[in-house]
């Protein structure tokens, strides 16, 4: 197992280089010249010297990649442009909350999500798989932001429930777990339960419905087992594939969130990114996207050796 | 020793092979073809069917909307701004400008189906190639082929959208491009396992053996075979494609304004949610009924692409 | 005669005359390499030295279990996947060399799969199926078609009923004909049949035999014949090759060699055969001993583990392909004079 898991390790680190080096493009890529975003229109043709200099412009493009590389590698993101802060320390902020809104989401998505694959699965072509099947469709096929603003619509402007925007009372950029803060979470993480609501219960469904046909359980029952031996041995066997859906779309979340944090104007990565996109705060942009990215390629490895370790099928050589 | 097969134990032959001849349908009825098969099947799916209509409808109203909408889309009045649903010249209502809502709503559908369509069109042709290629041919060029789109795979889709169209700025174009980015990943890794599935079947390697060359194996004998499912996925990203596409404007990010599309109308009208939410919501209405029609056409597809034995 | 008409005469494609085989082996030999958890290298030695001759005309029939190596010497043999070492000779040239190309060697050995309906395209009808290989080698189309037609009607399929068919819609037997048709279409000299009967009923099976043993005759063709069915094999061969374990065991008329085996592995698989007659039921198998590994074969002959004739000389030593009469070869200690195995005889046996 232990080998398994560094062997992954090891496949992971070409794909992180990879990754580090798209990251490390993306800034440039924008038509112009980076320096475009941080200098006024008149600065004079010394400046736009001088500070391409200290930026590092002035060097090929590889030599660049490798000094920004060496200073990701020992914990600095660069300063940003819009806060003049370090980079690290905003993203760092805003992963905190971004996790929080994602966990809570996937969380909620999963139970849901599982409880309606499993009636689904067990009643097939009941009442109750058409529904569980509509509610997947839903999950997958309405544009989440624009459902957040409904929910906002309903429970904030109308019926003044909840908060509509914002992480807490006084605006602040942290989020605690405290009763005040909790009313600022729910509406958030309902909408972004959404999507992997949809795509657990449609993948539980599938695979419920497949094990429960399978001769072994046949033989279970003919065996004198009851249901709920029964049901144990179908958790078993679908723990591992549905723990691995949830743990991708707990990374998807993760990363996909923007949207509904700038619907909500939650303080997290993704609410930065938008930031960072339109005040062309580069430094930012590239720290926020590399943070991400990497928390992306993290997850799926965890995922990777979770299922292995679960799922006694898979070949650990 | 058991009795050896001898030529009179087998004279049953003529009669046998007659029964064997006879079993098929007596009347001779033409084959219908694969795809034949496959609308035979589609047209039975009253789900599919409907999905279909809905989005036959959508693509009507986007090919005739500047000549069908009531009013003009662009032209405003400060003075009849935000007016509710079911008001008398405007039946769905007026936006934050005055414009009447079924004409931005008619003309919107065009952009808003356009740049969510086109990436995955592009993305199949070039995806396709990609994965067919590296299946097909496997050994280093599938790995190094795979490898790198593994790169990319390693963003989730959402974040590399944005990110590539927050680099390039915003923009119709831009927009599809980053959109292709995203997506050709997806197909390529899914061309490439159903090419690898087909690779070591027998009738490849029959066709190895008439000394046809690679090329041309893969485009009479395993295009044919691959595309099918290709193409059915490639279906179901269509409304994560159009949804994403009108996220990127709902951030500011793909189309400007005054043009309409449902995205960028959903970011205008969010300042009016509490004046007059149904009207601020009813762009993403649209979004969501022509997503979903494309999840159950796609769906409906894929159903009737499985061959029975 | 051939489809076409006016289309060449298969033997006027002959080059060394009756007596050169049409297909010479000698030292075939393929190991897969297999990946094994703690890093330790190991070969599936599938084919390990592998000589056999295929004349011109005849229908050499290759049997044996499953592993020992067949398949893949079918493969080899056709080119699909590549030898270790090992030379093969196609009516005396070098098959791979400049002076004959696998393409051009392609044009004369074809191969008919066990597997019906894998080996046909699911998107392709019938007649496309069979009419690819002309088409790709530079046949018109039209021709093409009218040449698929011949050749189904000629294997017994009615080509206004099946040629726009697709392999889904028709039966086992009528797939497996297809196949042999499209095997025919290039027109070769020696068709391979990789267990070509295997999956289907026994009448229709019969059928495929009698078919197989028409076109034998009336287009000059030479037949490799793998079969794990021994009475099958009997029935359609002339020379029969057993192999066990990745090498020939024994190689000879069929006649000689199902009925008065040399070696103890054919003795073995005859006598394992079932009977349907009730005073000569089967008691007890003479195959003793584990199943082996082409991983880890066992030292010297293969088959002294579980073999009742196995001595001491028998391990240290691997036995030669030596003829014992004239055209029979056998593999065994116990028959080779002067191998110092107690029951090998004192000189070769009278023809």
């Amino acid at each position: 197992m232990l080998l398994y898991t560094l062997k992954r390790l090891v496949y992971a680190t070409p794909v992180a280089f990879g990754v580090s080096v798209v990251c490390f493009l993306l800034v440039h890529l924008a038509p112009g010249d980076p320096l475009s975003a941080i200098l006024p229109a008149d600065a004079t043709q010394a400046t736009i010297d001088e500070m391409r200099a200290a930026y590092g412009f002035d060097k090929p493009l590889p030599v660049q990649y490798l000094i920004w590389l060496w200073h990701v590698l020992h914990g600095d993101l660069g300063i940003s442009i819009a806060t003049g802060r370090p980079v690290l320390g905003e993203v760092s902020r805003a992963v905190v909350n971004s996790l929080i809104l994602a966990s809570v989401a996937t969380v909620i998505g999963f139970t849901f999500g599982t409880l309606f694959g499993f009636v689904a699965g067990y009643h097939r072509n009941s009442l109750a798989d058409r529904a569980a099947s509509a509610l997947s469709v839903f999950g997958v096929s309405v544009p989440h932001y624009w459902l957040g603003m409904v929910l906002v619509i309903v429970f904030s402007a109308t019926l003044g429930w909840l908060p509509p925007t914002g992480a807490g009372p006084d605006g602040s950029g942290n989020w605690r777990p405290d009763f005040d803060h909790l009313r600022y979470l729910i509406l958030p993480a309902v909408t972004m339960s959404v999507i992997p609501m949809g795509i657990i219960a449609r993948t539980v469904r599938a695979l419920v419905a497949d094990i429960l046909s399978q001769d072994f359980v046949e033989a279970l029952r003919a065996k004198g087992m009851d249901e709920r031996g029964v049901f144990k041995h179908v958790v078993r066997n679908a723990a591992p594939t549905a723990l691995a859906i949830m743990g991708l779309q707990l990374g998807y979340l993760l990363g996909g969130s923007i949207l509904v944090e700038t619907v909500f104007a939650w303080p997290g990565t993704g609410f930065l990114l938008n930031a960072a996109i339109f005040q062309r705060d580069l430094p930012l942009l590239q720290g926020s996207i590399l943070v991400l990215a990497m928390f992306f390629v993290l997850l799926n490895l965890l995922v990777d050796v979770m299922q292995t370790a679960l799922d006694p099928r898979i070949e650990r050589a | 020793m058991t009795a050896p097969i001898t030529a009179a134990s087998l004279a049953l032959d003529g009669g046998v092979l007659a029964a064997e001849d006879a079993a098929p349908e007596a009347a001779f009825v033409p084959s219908r073809g694969f795809w034949g098969h496959v609308g035979h099947r589609l047209v039975r799916d009253p789900v599919a069917m409907a999905a279909g209509a809905v989005i036959l409808l959508v693509v009507l109203i986007a090919l005739l909307a500047p000549w069908i909408t009531p009013m003009d889309p662009y032209k405003g009045s400060m003075l009849r701004r935000l007016k509710h649903v079911g008001d008398a010249t405007y039946w769905l209502g007026s936006d934050e400008l005055g414009r009447d809502m079924i004409s931005r709503l008619m003309l919107g559908s065009r952009l808003s189906l356009f740049i969510g369509v086109t990436p995955v069109l592009i993305a199949f042709v070039i995806g396709s190639g990609i994965g067919i290629l590296a299946g097909y041919v496997g050994g280093w060029t599938n790995t190094i082929l795979m490898r790198t789109i593994d790169v990319f795979f390693a963003f989730p889709s959402v974040l590399l959208a944005i990110a590539l169209s927050g680099a390039l700025g915003a923009g119709i174009f831009n927009s599809i491009v980053s959109l292709t980015c995203v997506f050709v990943p997806q197909i390529a890794r899914v061309a490439e396992s159903v090419t690898t599935g087909i690779r070591r079947r027998d009738y490849i390697d029959a066709a190895k053996l008439s000394g046809a060359s690679a090329l041309t194996i893969m485009r009479v004998q395993v295009l044919g075979n691959v595309v099918g499912p290709i193409f059915v996925y490639s279906t179901s990203l269509i409304s994560v494609s159009m949804i994403l596409a009108s996220g990127l404007s709902f951030l500011g990010l793909g189309v400007r304004p005054p043009e309409p599309e449902w995205g960028l109308m959903l970011n205008t009208l969010r300042t009016a949610i509490y004046v007059n939410p149904v009207v601020a919501a009813l762009p993403g209405v649209c979004i969501f009924i022509v997503s979903i029609a494309f999840n159950l056409f796609s769906d409906g597809l894929r159903a009737a692409m499985e061959i029975r034995q | 005669m051939s489809v076409i008409p006016d289309a060449p005469d298969p033997f006027a494609r002959d080059r060394g005359g009756p007596a050169q085989p049409l297909l010479s082996v000698s030292g075939l030999i393929k190991h897969f390499p297999v990946r094994k958890a703690g890093g330790k290298k190991q070969v599936v030695r599938a084919v390990d030295g592998v000589d056999f001759d295929v004349l011109k005309g005849e229908t050499l029939g290759i049997v044996g279990e499953s592993g020992c190596g067949k398949s893949t010497t079918a493969k080899l043999l056709m080119g699909l996947i590549e030898r270790d070492s090992g030379t093969m000779l196609y009516d005396g040239q070098a098959i791979g060399e400049r002076a004959m190309p696998w393409r051009a060697y392609r044009r004369q050995v074809q191969m008919v799969f066990q597997d019906s309906y894998a080996s046909l395209n699911p998107r392709m009808t019938v007649e496309q199926s069979i009419a690819f290989g002309p088409k790709v080698n530079g046949v018109p189309g039209r021709e093409a078609v009218e040449r698929a037609r011949a050749l189904l009607a000629r294997v017994g399929l009615e080509p206004k009923r099946f040629a726009g068919r697709y392999p889904h819609e028709i039966s086992g037997g009528q797939r497996q004909r297809v196949n042999i048709a499209r095997s025919l279409a290039l027109e070769p000299r020696l068709v391979l049949l990789d267990e070509a009967v295997s999956a289907l009923d026994k009448s229709v099976e019969a059928q495929v035999l009698n078919l197989l043993l028409d076109l034998k005759a009336e287009f000059g063709l030479t037949y490799i014949f793998i079969s794990h069915d021994l009475n099958v094999v009997r029935f359609i061969s002339d020379r029969v090759m057993v192999m066990y374990l990745g090498r020939v065991a024994e190689i000879g008329p069929s006649d000689t060699v199902l009925d008065a085996p040399a070696h103890p592995y054919t003795e073995a698989l005859l006598a394992s055969m079932p009977s349907l007659d009730p005073d000569n039921r089967t008691q007890a198998a003479l195959l003793q001993g584990d199943p082996p590994n082409p991983i880890d074969p066992p030292s010297g002959c293969r088959f002294h583990p579980r073999c009742a004739l196995a001595e001491g000389v028998c391990a240290g030593k691997e036995p030669p392909l030596d003829a014992i009469r004239p055209l029979h070869r056998v593999a065994c200690l116990a028959r080779q004079p002067g191998s110092g195995h107690s029951a090998a005889p004192a000189e070769a046996l009278a023809a």
